[in-house]
């Protein structure tokens, strides 16, 4: 019986550390593991009952959304949002023809770049710091978890305030630690609007990126480690040559959700660049936003071409990535 | 994993040397780890525990000069917090029954019987992962819009439903898949149909999954924000996460207000969370590391 539990929890595992907050999760590990697991045969019918529920919700709120976003993206519509007639290809057009589009594109990709590679080289030393046991090691992976845990408006707003020119924390205590002689204002000045924001996007993607390390490394076996000590192997030649290679499945199922969920993000950006007029420091995904909801323009047919074309760009690069991957390891072999 | 454990004399100074350092040096760098990942929300406690007037001083102090704890009582006295806090508590209870009426059927059927569409199915659900409520929300804004649905409880309970169901679905499918089959034979032989099966005898079994499955629902409703900030226009509507927004804006500034309701809306999410930390990492630390 412990066994089994064990097992349970240990087959749950990984995708339980890889879900996150919108969790595309358990694609990491749970499906693969179990192909025959089905046993009896069931009847369409029958299957149909069991299933209907959740046909229906994903029908209703995602697959109808989705169909609707396309319908938007071809549409002219006024202010309150009403739709006012076909616009044929004018929305996509327009997106293309932004003036900020180049800009935009170019904060997307920096923030997704170094928000991810940052969080990835970070997150490898600090989940193997929380494999060793010791004194405290409950505690600092409760605190750990609170980043994950707190909404990241709450959290983004808090770093407005930290950030802050007159009354932030942090200028105050780089002065204090003399590293800085006058405040920066971090939000407020174009050099270090995009900085500050990664920073923050990095705190909060570290502590889901290091359970997913974590889970990984714990799936390692010690005797694999046993015997290359045997063979007299140094820690850093263990750490390169064995431990990377076998936390390459976790590392791809943390690369390929971060890029997801960082590019998605919203709330870090939207409440650390609200001061800002204009599209200076916003992703493809705030901009989107911006566009329907809160610019001048207030175009939901632009914004709906704008999120296909962000759909497809996020689809693109995943896909990209998993291919590159591939192709490496058939050079490899 | 078995670090300091090998007899040879030629190791053992170092394996000597090494508890030493795990004694001191280890329990150290984790207090720096805390203090990295705390500091933050510590400035978030200390601002609320200040004066409005004190926030905004500059330059800043640590410490408040002052303690008080009037920001928290005015929140808690204030309608509009207590109608956030309402919006938020009813939408994710709500998804998160949803999640587990709709979630734990199909789980279970996708994982104990093949039948046509079964891929298909679960195609489906892991696609529905690829999109974002953010991606979707033009469309999501468009379909309430026109279904007369916008500012109401309904269409932010359905999104977010929506878009946990692909988790809850995967997690629950991966632990009935890994209870042994005589197990349900044994309940059919009692006499138990399918959905006594379930019910009576799968559910118990699946307890951690089913936990983890609604904790991180819950989470992850309470903390939703873009749908609910294009959804809820209504002020008495919004949940916490969008409606806190409105102790600082342009015209007042009670950040210590703001931060007073952040710390309410935070507690309880980073409680659910720690308690399912075991979860988290895995059932295989119990065995190895311990």
């Amino acid at each position: 019986m412990a066994e089994d539990r064990q097992r349970a929890a240990a087959a749950a595992g990984p995708p339980a550390a890889v879900a996150a907050r919108s969790g595309p999760g358990a694609r990491g590990a749970g499906p693969r593991r179990k192909k025959s697991a089905a046993r009896g045969h069931a009847a369409p019918g029958e299957s149909l009952l069991w299933l209907a529920p959740a046909l229906l919700l994903i029908a209703g709120v995602v697959v109808y959304p989705a169909i609707q976003l396309v319908r938007a993206s071809t549409g002219r519509y006024s202010i309150t949002g009403l739709r006012l007639g076909s616009a044929g290809a004018d929305n996509y057009r327009n997106v293309f023809h932004h003036p900020a589009l180049t800009t935009v594109m170019k904060n997307t990709a920096v923030w997704v770049g170094a928000v991810v590679l940052l969080t990835i080289l970070l997150s490898l030393p600090l989940a193997q710091f929380l494999t060793k046991s010791f004194f405290g090691r409950r505690l600092v992976r409760w605190a750990i978890i609170v980043p994950w845990a707190v909404s990241l408006v709450i959290t983004g707003r808090l770093f407005s305030l930290i950030y802050n020119y007159d009354y932030g924390i942090l200028s105050r205590l780089l002065q204090w630690l003399n590293v800085i002689d006058k405040p920066i204002d971090f939000l407020g000045d174009d050099r270090w609007t995009m900085p500050a924001m990664i920073a923050v996007g990095i705190f909060v993607s570290m502590p889901f990126t290091a359970y997913v390390f974590l889970a990984g490394l714990n799936g390692i076996q010690g005797d694999v480690y046993e015997a290359a000590r045997i063979d007299g192997a140094r820690p850093w030649q263990i750490y390169l040559r064995i431990t990377l290679p076998l936390l390459r499945p976790a590392l791809i199922v943390a690369t390929v959700l971060n890029i997801i969920y960082v590019f998605n993000s919203f709330p870090i950006i939207y409440t650390l660049n609200d001061r800002n007029p204009g599209f200076t420091h916003d992703t493809s995904i705030t901009f989107m936003y911006k566009v329907a909801f809160k610019s001048a323009e207030r175009d939901v047919g632009m914004s709906a071409a704008a999120g296909i074309f962000n759909v497809l760009l996020i689809l693109v690069v995943v896909v990209f990535y998993l291919r590159t991957l591939r192709w490496r390891e058939r050079e490899k072999s | 994993m078995t670090i300091g454990k090998r007899p040879a004399a030629s190791v053992r100074r170092r394996s000597h040397s090494r508890r030493a350092a795990r004694r001191f040096l280890l329990p150290m760098a984790g207090m720096v780890v805390v203090s990295f990942f705390l500091a933050p929300y510590a400035v978030m406690a200390l601002d609320a525990l200040r004066g409005s007037s004190e926030v905004l001083r500059s330059p800043p102090t640590f410490f408040p000069r002052e303690w008080h704890l009037s920001a928290f009582t005015e929140v808690l006295s204030d309608d509009r917090f207590l109608n956030w806090l309402k919006t938020s508590l009813v939408v994710a209870l709500a998804a998160t029954v949803i999640v587990v009426l709709v979630a734990t059927p199909a789980a279970y059927f996708t994982a104990r019987f093949s039948f046509a569409g079964r891929t298909a199915f679960l195609l489906l659900v892991l696609v529905t992962q690829m999109f974002s409520p953010t991606s979707l929300v033009v469309g999501l804004y468009r379909e309430f819009f026109e279904a007369g649905l916008v500012n109401t409880y309904l269409s932010i309970i359905l999104t977010n439903s929506a878009f946990n169901l692909a988790f809850a679905i995967w997690i629950l499918h991966g632990f009935f898949s890994s209870i042994p089959d005589e197990v349900e034979d044994a309940a059919h032989l009692d006499g138990c149909g399918r959905l006594q099966t379930l019910w009576r005898v799968m559910l118990p079994l699946t307890r951690p999954g089913l936990v983890t499955a609604v904790v991180f629902t819950f989470i992850a409703a309470w903390n939703e924000y873009v749908v609910a900030l294009t959804l809820m226009q209504d002020d008495a509507k919004k949940p916490l996460t969008v409606g806190i927004s409105s102790y600082v804006t342009g015209y007042e500034q009670h950040w210590d207000q703001l931060f007073a309701a952040s710390l309410i809306a935070i507690v309880p999410v980073v409680i659910l969370f720690a308690a399912i930390e075991k979860h988290l990492v895995g059932g295989l630390t119990a065995g190895s590391v311990k």
